[in-house]
């Protein structure tokens, strides 16, 4: 690969190795998001079983918010929007509105994370928590899990914030913002199997 | 290699033009489901098949316009990976819902 790359007069050897490590590197995170797939496949496989173990307690119909989950759902359809522009101004390298976007970004997840724990307050104050009925364990694993997804997704781009103003742009903190843009993509695209499945399918 | 530019960070870019067409798709195919169960106007049957087909379609726009996942050389072991992970999947959720169901239908008759 170096031997290749040293015959190439108009490009220094050193970014080439540098380029191919961020691709590597974009590379391997797609994996693990695979296996994660994997995790939130046997998680589903598990709610379709235990959806209609009501042991006598409340429905979906009973327990849904339809609005609430619209308003839930186009909150996180937003902010991979505007993860995306972040990722568009990181490409023209303006630190600051990247900055902003982050940012942004930032507050529509903490939103989200704020409707779901929310949501999950309101039907445990009701008694209807995850020991209520095998529907509602398998509820509260499967949307569970997807927050706490969405909760570590915050950690990071948090911890990204401080690096883009520390450290700037440079090639490691833009490979970083790539995988946190491929991590909070595919949460979004996980979130589409909870809606559909969960909320809709449990009201229908 | 042409529609999807590859750089330094090794993730092929979108435009702006291209993220916002993801974006008011997204919004189109998400409303449609809502409104489907909602409104309360079409047998369970249709409304099933209606919100499948859109949380399908939906999927596919988020991989394509936010992912970027196509079949150029640059994504072509993405692309290998996500089948894999989908026959997994298959399997996975194909196999316990065949198996709870067979078992259910043994214990309750």
């Amino acid at each position: 690969m170096t031997a290749d790359a040293s015959t190439i007069n108009s490009v220094p050897a050193g970014e080439i190795e540098l380029s191919d490590t961020a691709a590597n590197q974009a590379f391997g995170f797609w994996i693990y998001l695979m296996t994660d797939l994997v995790l939130f496949a046997s998680i589903f496989a598990t709610y379709a079983v235990l959806s209609r173990n009501y042991a006598g307690g409340p429905t979906g119909k009973d327990l849904f918010d339809l609005p609430y989950a619209f308003g839930e759902t186009m909150v996180l359809l937003f902010s991979s929007t505007t993860y995306a522009m972040a990722v568009l101004a990181m490409h023209k390298a303006r630190k600051n509105m990247v900055l902003m976007w982050l940012a942004i970004t930032f507050l529509l997840g903490l939103g989200f994370i704020a409707m779901e724990i929310n949501e999950f307050y309101q039907l445990i104050l009701d008694g209807n928590g995850p020991q209520r009925s095998g529907f509602l364990s398998a509820f509260f694993t499967l949307v569970g899990t997807h927050g706490a997804h969405v909760t570590f997704g915050l950690i990071w781009m948090a911890v990204m914030l401080v690096q883009v103003i520390i450290k700037g742009l440079t090639t490691p903190v833009q490979s970083r913002l790539m995988r946190l843009s491929m991590f909070w993509h595919f949460l979004d695209i996980v979130w589409i199997g909870v809606f559909t499945i969960v909320y809709l399918m449990g009201v229908i | 290699m042409n529609q999807a530019q590859t750089d330094s960070t090794g993730a092929s870019r979108g435009s702006f033009k291209s993220y916002a067409v993801g974006y008011l798709l997204s919004i189109v195919l998400t409303v449609i489901p809502f409104t489907l169960v909602m409104s309360g106007a079409f047998s369970r049957s249709s409304v099933l098949f209606g919100i499948f087909c859109a949380a399908i379609v939906q999927i596919l726009v988020h991989l394509h316009y936010f992912l970027h996942l196509d079949t150029s050389s640059a994504m072509r072991w993405n692309v290998m990976a996500l089948v894999f992970a989908l026959l997994i999947i298959i399997l996975f959720v194909g196999g316990t819902l065949w198996i709870m169901y067979h078992l259910h239908y043994r214990m309750m008759v």
